[in-house]
């Protein structure tokens, strides 16, 4: 069970970083969100739908949602950034475009492509999942019709005992484990669930209700920033 | 037991559950997920009996026939016109639904419509997303002259004109300025100064803003009378 040991910056094992999020940050953009937790800070921004080139790259009955995820090269610890992308960055991108599509309703959209541009400006750990779920609040700011918002939240093991929202010092321990977990609270579907580490069946389990109850937590400020932002509060 | 989770005119959001149970029926934007009803956008909850709807605060428009839009000349073909109506694709601006006239073969078609020009048009055909056609044959469409051109959001045009056009007419009369609102959300205004134009794009801006609200042809009455010019 969870025990009220502390962790390497004071946070309770099943609580989340303090989190900040902000909806239609670029006007330009069809839609955009803003969404930080801790030191993380992720900012994606939704182009479309729009005409997709090469042409036969095209749905003919249905819409495509085209997700791009980025570091930016002063994000993390300043190491030099090679330029085209890394494979981590276009695994990430492919995780999320598939985290994201099953609560996207893109029908009305055959032959267009939705462009997702996530762009993390600082990183302390958990990015896809401050990614998603900035992009999660950025399709709704456009419009795009969805069955629920998508919240992703990272949970794992550090120090030997199951955390919730991982921070880097504890996402690189030795022998730790990182579970990123995305998931559509309203019907519990998970869309994102991936794993480094060796974890037990029964700490797998207890992990997927440690992101449950994290997940309800990141929905209420997504919730919130988009009631904010269409009630002009923001 | 079916019940009503919340009120008429709330705001809601992407997920929300509006109501469970069988009873209600989803309208607009609104899905059913086995027994309950859930929002798919953004946008303020209408009750009507058992049908529940939701009214977009925001989203992308999506062309559909009959709709009146105001669309950008791009390029000029042998048989036609291809006009940009703020949607994904292009749409076709053919010669028989273009004019009346007589055109003959291999005429220069600059001299209806020209690269750059904006054009006030009726979506006749949506054949599928990709191929819309529009038609210039009926009333009040036409080639816009002179004038500013800006977007607004496409799902607040409803509240732009208003019921039986009260609002639009209310900032024609206030400011003087001819205005034409496409259903795509791009405005045409013209007046006789720069104050009066920047007047009625501010009342403009302003129903943008609050358009969520009730009551709001009222406050729009004030602000005009507040700064009406001269």
């Amino acid at each position: 069970m969870v025990n009220v040991t502390k962790r390497i910056d004071g946070r309770k094992q099943d609580e989340l970083r303090p989190m900040e999020a902000k909806v239609g940050i670029i006007k330009r953009a069809n839609g955009s969100a803003m969404f930080k937790i801790g030191n993380t800070i992720a900012i994606a921004a939704v182009y479309g739908p729009r005409e997709l080139y090469p042409g036969f790259l095209q749905h003919p009955t249905k819409g495509i949602l085209r997700c791009e995820y980025n570091m930016m090269a002063f994000s993390g610890s300043g190491d030099r950034v090679k330029p085209g992308g890394s494979r981590r960055a276009k695994e990430i991108s492919l995780v999320t475009q598939r985290a994201l599509l099953p609560v996207l309703d893109l029908s009305a959209y055959a032959g267009a492509v939705i462009d997702v541009f996530i762009e993390l400006v600082q990183t302390d750990a958990g990015t896809r999942c401050a990614g998603i779920t900035a992009a999660a609040m950025a399709l709704a700011d456009a419009g795009i019709p969805m069955k629920d918002l998508i919240t992703a939240v990272s949970v794992g093991k550090a120090g030997g005992k199951l955390v919730t929202d991982l921070n880097y010092l504890e996402d690189s321990e030795e022998g730790g484990v990182d579970l990123p977990l995305a998931m559509s609270t309203r019907t519990g579907q998970v869309t994102l669930l991936q794993m480094d580490g060796i974890l037990s069946k029964e700490e797998l389990k207890e992990l997927l209700a440690l992101g449950k109850k994290a997940s309800e937590k990141i929905k209420e400020v997504q919730v919130k920033a988009l009631l904010d932002k269409f009630s002009g509060k923001e | 037991m079916s019940k009503l989770l919340v009120e008429e005119r709330q705001m809601v959001v992407p997920g929300q559950v509006l109501a469970e149970g069988m009873d209600y029926l989803p309208g607009d934007l609104v899905l059913r997920d086995k027994d309950v009803l859930v929002s798919q956008v953004v946008g303020v909850v209408g009750v009507n009996g058992r049908l529940i709807r939701i009214t977009p605060l925001v989203g992308t428009y999506v062309p559909k026939a009959g709709d009146i839009v105001i669309g950008k000349v791009v390029a000029v073909g042998f048989s036609g016109w291809r006009i940009d109506i703020g949607w994904a694709f292009e749409a076709n601006l053919g010669l028989k639904d273009a004019s009346s006239d007589f055109i003959d073969k291999g005429s220069d078609l600059t001299k209806y419509f020209a690269v750059g020009d904006y054009l006030l048009t009726q979506i006749v055909n949506v054949a599928s997303t990709k191929i819309i056609d529009v038609g210039m044959k009926g009333p009040g469409l036409r080639k816009l002259s002179p004038g500013r051109i800006f977007n607004v959001g496409a799902m607040k045009v409803p509240r732009i004109i208003g019921k039986q056009g009260s609002m639009i007419s209310l900032i024609k009369e206030y400011t003087g300025c001819k205005v034409s609102v496409g259903q795509n959300g791009t405005v045409w205004l013209s007046g006789d100064n720069v104050e009066n134009e920047l007047l009625a794009i501010s009342a403009i801006e302003l129903i943008e803003k609050e358009s969520y609200t009730s009551g709001l042809t009222e406050r729009v009455k004030t602000f005009l009378e507040k700064n009406k010019n001269g």
